[in-house]
């Protein structure tokens, strides 16, 4: 055991606890809150593993803005402050298929690197990421370019009501033959 | 450092994730239990960048990059992942969004069918 393992093991652990209290949590809010907790102790877990630049990027666009994102789409459907009733189906078969494939997963890892020793990673600096990036993985990363302003194109489209969206109890007859498959 | 504790911490969090998109039924928290799936699969394969490079010492790198790579790059997939789960939930929530503008409500086991519709 080394001091790696101790830090990545009480990261894991908050990482995991946390986890558990966004897919349980009755109040909405605080859901998104442990999520911000979960992606915190991962990007930790990333730093104890070397890879500085997606540690800090994890931190600027997962806990910058995706959480954030998601907390207005919280406000935004007026959810109540306090704990919200009928949030969650029976938690029987999803907990089975759950525990099912972590345990599954868990148990093929561990299989599969046993209780190895592996040398510590060199801290990885934004040069050799950059370098990667812009000289291996440059047409996928294009490509990601492209597929991020589709996707932004695509969320303006969808949220704005004067273009192409359409109001469902108004419907002329053509559109609701339209939608009824034949 | 043992690999194995950042991979199996990556499979319980993938586990969980599984777990609260079977169980939810708010939209939002469904997005959110999609966004630790996909933080699982970035510290695989983060973790996966520091075993196979250890073992790929000397290994040259894609053939078609040369002489510009370097075996492992899970640190670079990682950051795609994450890119890619910022586009996914942007679209997810205009999705959500609308509809709840539509019909006052986020629970996605009431959205009604093409049929059902039309009454």
């Amino acid at each position: 055991m080394t001091v790696a393992d101790v830090l990545m093991i009480a990261l894991g652990a908050v990482a995991v606890g946390s986890g558990t209290l966004v897919v349980t949590s009755a109040h909405l809010v605080r859901s998104g809150l442990y999520l911000v907790v979960s992606l915190g102790a991962t990007a930790g877990l990333y730093l104890v593993l070397g890879a500085e630049l997606v540690a800090w990027v994890q931190v600027l666009v997962y806990v910058g803005a995706v959480v954030v994102l998601l907390l207005f789409a919280v406000m935004l459907t007026r959810a109540p402050i306090g704990a919200s009733a009928g949030l969650d189906r029976p938690a029987g078969p999803s907990a089975l298929i759950g525990a099912g494939v972590g345990f599954g997963l868990a148990a093929l890892f561990a299989d599969a690197f046993r209780w190895i020793e592996y040398p510590r990673a060199d801290p990885g600096t934004a040069e050799r990421i950059g370098g990667e990036i812009f000289g291996t993985w440059v047409l996928p990363f294009e490509v990601l370019s492209i597929l991020l302003l589709s996707a932004l194109v695509g969320a303006i489209v969808l949220s704005r009501p004067d273009i192409g969206a359409r109001r469902a109890p108004e419907q002329t007859p053509e559109e609701a033959d339209e939608e009824v498959p034949a | 450092m043992h690999v194995t504790i950042p991979y199996v911490v990556a499979a319980a969090l993938f586990g969980l994730g599984v777990h609260g998109v079977i169980r939810r039924r708010n939209a939002i928290l469904v997005l959110m239990a999609v966004e630790l799936m996909l933080n699982a699969v970035n510290l695989i394969l983060v973790t996966a960048d520091v075993a196979v490079r250890s073992a790929l010492v000397g290994v040259p790198g894609e053939a078609w990059a040369n002489p510009n790579s370097q075996a492992g790059s899970g640190g670079v997939f990682a950051l795609f992942v994450i890119v890619l789960a910022a586009a996914e939930v942007g679209v997810g929530l205009a999705i959500v969004l609308q509809y709840y503008r539509m019909r006052k409500a986020v629970a996605i086991d009431e959205v009604p069918l093409a049929d059902e519709v039309q009454e």
